[in-house]
Formats: structure tokens, C-alpha cells, sequence
């Protein structure tokens, strides 16, 4: 049961999410090689080989890697599936992306987001937006999984080193072209990976108001969220949505603020550590699923915690 | 400029699910169904490249039992100009979806195929990338922003973090993301209007596809349920218990 794990990374360390997925492909079996392709990117793939639990690392250097696009990274993959049972990724744009692609090349499906493994064929999946969970089981001999990574750990560091191996396939289907990236957000977190997470609901009543959002926001190194009543109502962009069609999210601490928790946005939050809930009327349903509630007025509550945030900073 | 949007008929985002413990599966029995939000997304796009002079029919297409044909008569309402029924019994899983719409492009060719980049029942965010791959074509996955070239798109994609433009050549695939557009809603003469398009009817059976899921589902449960409930006094006693009780502050 030979899996390969295909390596997100900044060209000097992995992303934790691969690392997430390194533990994810140990539950399902042994060996485990890591595929980390990209330019300039051997620094790496020395993560890579002192993460425990991989026992081989693929090392794939070359420039037209270095933006994960679809089409190059895909045929790579695929040749290299011939060796393989497996491949794993974490569930990231990158995986999202490129895995299905793979899959359909293998003539396989892919199994999206598990979130725990039965056994070797057989995994759970959260489906309707984390509203009910799948138990499937694949009939094929090649698999292609991506993994949920607020479901696993992080792989340890490793004392030993793994041998890495450098590998030169360079086909590339030439039907994509990097133009540019854009880093969005600044100084603060983006929503899928923040720890911590503020968001706002209809009841902010402007998108003037979700300021007072952003200082809290600031002061725990939060991202800021909205839910869709408030996108719809223009108070924020679309990007900031949490919920069912919007970003699922997990964060350790999601605070709701004038957010009623309509079943849409609770599917999209409902699985963060803590959950907080600032809301006036005592029957809204974001408070059943709260484990602190607040019942009040958001225009006092919200200063009140900036301030008392303010004196645990100094 | 030929567009094909493949669409599928869901659950309304607004419906709270409920498990069948007997079937072990989610209950869909008088539940409110509509066309997933993306492919919706999918949909108002190809028509705003349409108003733009840039294409010259969308075709819409969606596998499932009869009643799918309320989904796409809704893309015709919307403005797309013929639909494709491939009619299923149950919704097949997307490598097969895949196949189909591969199967449906051979006959007919498009320039492009933009589908929703995950339906919001199986949560799968696969069809579009498989059918990338079956076509050896393009995929620009997660569209905020799609511009047409002569003979290529430029795509702004939402990844982690931030947003990526690429270059793809013609005929691409692509998949929507929230931000691409708002869809309209479709107005009372362009439903009517709608009822006089064309849906042609395929059975898959003639497109030689084994049928065959490679994966199935064994099992569907609720999750745990989530024990909330608790209420603090002030926001005081807040910062107290989530820095000394939880500790995540």
C-alpha cells in the first residue's frame, strides 16, 4: 500500500496542511513518499524528509512547477501513480485543484475531505456542508483522497532523515500560462486558516460599523467574517462569507456578533473549538450552539470587549 | 463562442437536512430543492459573455430524474437558450457525471464549459477538474473574474490566501467561485419565453457509459450534536472564561 503524498510548501518549509496530510496518509498505511515539486525548492524537500513518518521524498525541480498550475503538476502525478496505490493531498486550492484531475486520468474517483479513516477502502466524509457524515467505500485498487485538515494532526519532526531522490519528468501539456498572484488581506489572517475568527451579522446594520469588528479583530490577530445576510446586504464583500456557499471554517475561536445563525452559516462554523455569540435577542438560534452566549446589544458589547482586550495587551 | 453549463438540481441552501435513520440516507422527501448556487453562478455568467457579444448559444445541461428538467427550465428562464436532459435515476457520482458531459462535447463541440465549482449536497469539487482531464483541455477552478481573449481566457482565481490570474487556451474549463456574479433573477416574461425553448431528452444507455459507481456510500450519519447553550453575565465574565477557562485568548 505504497501512498504518495503531493507537497504544498514555500520553497523552504512545508505548509502545515501537508503535514496534516502526511498524518492522514499514515493512518491509511506505510510507505509514505512525499512529492515536492517547484523551483528552487530543495530546502523543502529537506522538510519534507525530517517529517516522521515519510520514508521517501520525490524531488521535482523545475520551473514550470513553480506556481502548482493544474496541467503540469497533473502529468506529473500521473506518471507517477504507475508506482503508487495512493495519492494524498490536503483539501487546499492546490489539492482541490490538481487531484481530480489525476483521478479521472487513473479512471478512479476521488474521495473529497475525509475526516477520519475506517481502513484502507474505507473513509468518512462530511457532505451538506458537515450537516451529515458519509461513511464510503472505494471498489478500485488506485485511490486519490484529499483530506479535511482541521480533522488531523500535524506530523511531527522526524530525528531521522529520509532519503530524497531526485526525479526528472518534465512534460508539461502547455495549456496554462501564470500571469500573477495577489496576497490578499495584509496583516490579517485569511478566514480558512485564522485561529480566530470575528465576524459580523445583519445586525452590524453598516458596513461602516463592522470597524469596530476589525479593532477586536486586531487585537486577537483575527480574521474577519461576515455571514451572508450581511453580504447580501452589502455591508461587506462577498469574500468575507461564512456558511454553506460560502467558506467553511474552523477556527479555535469564532466569535458571532448580531449573527441570528441561520442554517446556513451554522453549517459553515459549527465545528470551531469555541464558539461566542453577542446578540440581543435571547432566541436566536446561534446561541444553541454557543458556548458562551452574550445577550446584548451589540453597539455596547463590542466596545466593552475591544476595551477589556485592550488591558490584557498591556 | 459555444458555452456549455452543466447544472444540478440540490437541496435548497436554505433547507435544514435531515438524516433517515431507516434508508441511511438524507431525507429528500417533500423537501425544497433549486439549482445549486454555483452552477447558478455558472449560469449568469455565460449569459453576461453572451450579452457581451462574445457567444452565440449556451446550452445547459443536467443529469437526474425528470424533475431536473425544472432546473434547467430555470436556466432557460434566466436567459440560456437549450437544455440537454440526461436523465439518471439518482445523481451519479462526478467522475461519471464527467464521462457523460465528455460524451455530450464529443457530439457538439464548446469553446467552454463553466460549471460550479462544488455542488452543496456531496460537497465533491471535482466534476469540473475531471472533466478537464477527460477533455485534455484547460482548468481555471475558482473564477472570481473571467475575461475572453481571441484565442484564450484570462482567469482570476480565489486560492488560499489570495487571488491568481492565469492564461488558458482555448477551449477551457472553468469553475465559479461567490464572487464571480450575482445571479439575476429571471423575470416573468423570460419565464414564459423559457417554456417555448428546446430541452432535448438523452438516455445515457446510449452513450455507452458503464454506469457503475466506483465508490459508494455505506453509511450516512448525523454528526455529534453540538452542546451549546452556555451564557455569560457580562463581557467581563467573557474574556474571564475564555482566557482562563477555554484558554484560546
Amino acid at each position: 500500500m505504497s501512498i504518495l503524498v503531493l507537497a504544498e510548501h514555500n520553497n523552504e518549509i512545508l505548509k502545515e496542511a501537508t503535514k496534516k496530510a502526511i498524518t492522514a496518509a499514515s493512518k491509511i498505511g506505510n510507505p509514505v513518499h512525499v512529492l515536492v515539486a517547484g523551483a528552487d525548492c530543495a530546502n523543502a524537500a529537506n522538510d519534507a524528509a525530517s517529517t516522521e513518518g515519510v520514508e521517501k521524498v520525490l524531488h521535482a525541480e523545475n520551473s514550470q512547477y513553480k506556481n502548482m498550475l493544474s496541467e503540469p503538476i497533473s502529468e506529473l502525478l500521473i506518471d507517477l501513480m504507475s508506482e503508487y496505490d495512493y495519492l494524498v493531498s490536503a483539501a487546499t486550492t492546490n489539492g482541490k485543484n490538481i487531484l481530480p484531475r489525476v483521478a479521472a486520468k487513473l479512471d478512479v474517483s476521488q474521495i473529497s475531505e475525509i475526516i477520519s479513516v475506517i481502513n484502507g477502502k474505507t473513509f468518512q466524509r462530511p457532505i451538506y456542508a458537515g450537516n451529515a457524515i458519509a461513511t464510503v467505500e472505494s471498489s478500485t485498487d488506485k485511490n486519490v483522497i484529499t483530506i479535511r485538515t482541521t480533522a488531523f494532526e500535524t506530523a511531527k519532526d522526524s530525528k531521522s532523515t529520509a532519503e530524497i531522490s531526485t526525479i526528472a519528468i518534465e512534460k508539461n501539456p502547455g495549456l496554462s500560462e501564470f500571469v500573477e498572484e495577489k496576497v490578499s488581506g495584509g496583516e490579517r489572517p485569511e478566514l480558512t486558516s485564522a485561529g480566530t475568527i470575528v465576524s459580523g451579522g445583519r445586525g452590524m446594520q453598516s458596513g461602516d460599523n463592522f470597524k469596530l469588528l476589525e479593532s477586536v479583530a486586531d487585537k486577537l490577530g483575527a480574521a474577519v467574517g461576515a455571514s451572508r445576510a450581511a453580504v447580501d446586504a452589502g455591508f461587506v464583500p462577498n469574500e468575507y462569507q461564512v456558511g454553506q456557499t460560502g467558506k467553511v471554517v474552523a477556527p479555535e475561536l469564532y466569535i458571532a456578533v448580531g449573527i441570528s445563525g441561520a442554517i446556513q452559516h451554522l453549517a459553515g462554523m459549527k465545528d470551531s473549538k469555541v464558539i461566542v455569540a453577542i446578540n440581543k435577542d435571547d432566541e436566536a438560534p446561534i446561541f444553541e450552539v454557543a458556548d458562551y452566549g452574550l445577550v446584548a446589544d451589540l453597539f455596547d458589547a463590542v466596545p466593552d470587549l475591544d476595551k477589556e482586550l485592550g488591558k490584557i495587551q498591556k | 463562442m459555444k458555452i456549455l453549463v452543466p447544472v444540478k438540481r440540490v437541496v435548497d441552501y436554505n433547507v435544514k437536512i435531515r438524516v433517515d435513520k431507516e434508508t441511511n440516507a438524507v431525507d429528500l422527501n417533500n423537501v425544497k430543492m433549486s439549482i445549486n448556487p454555483f452552477d447558478e453562478i455558472a449560469v449568469e455568467e455565460a449569459i453576461r459573455i453572451k450579452e457581451g457579444g462574445k457567444c452565440d448559444e449556451i446550452v445547459v445541461v443536467s443529469l437526474g430524474p425528470e424533475q431536473s428538467k425544472e432546473t434547467i427550465r430555470n436556466a432557460l428562464a434566466m436567459g440560456a437558450d437549450r437544455g440537454i436532459h440526461v436523465k439518471t435515476e439518482h445523481s451519479p457520482e462526478p467522475l461519471l457525471v464527467a464521462k457523460v458531459l465528455a460524451k455530450i462535447i464529443e457530439k457538439e463541440s464548446f469553446d467552454l464549459i463553466i460549471l460550479g465549482k462544488q455542488s452543496i449536497d456531496d460537497d465533491c469539487n471535482q466534476t469540473g477538474q475531471m472533466l478537464s482531464a477527460l477533455l485534455d483541455c484547460s482548468i481555471g477552478t475558482y473564477a472570481s473574474k473571467i475575461e475572453i481573449e481571441n484565442d484564450s481566457f484570462v482567469v482570476t482565481r480565489e486560492i488560499d490566501g489570495g487571488l491568481q490570474t492565469i492564461k488558458l487556451a482555448k477551449p477551457a474549463v472553468l469553475t465559479t467561485d461567490l464572487r464571480l456574479n450575482e445571479p439575476r433573477y429571471a423575470s416573468l416574461p423570460n419565464i414564459m419565453k423559457a417554456k417555448q425553448k428546446t430541452i432535448d431528452e438523452v438516455d445515457p444507455a446510449d452513450l455507452q457509459i458503464e454506469m457503475q459507481p466506483k465508490v459508494v456510500t455505506k453509511k450516512v450519519e448525523e454528526p455529534p450534536a453540538r452542546i451549546g447553550g452556555g451564557k455569560v453575565e457580562s463581557i467581563e465574565d467573557l474574556v474571564d472564561k475564555l482566557k482562563n477557562v477555554s484558554g484560546v485568548i
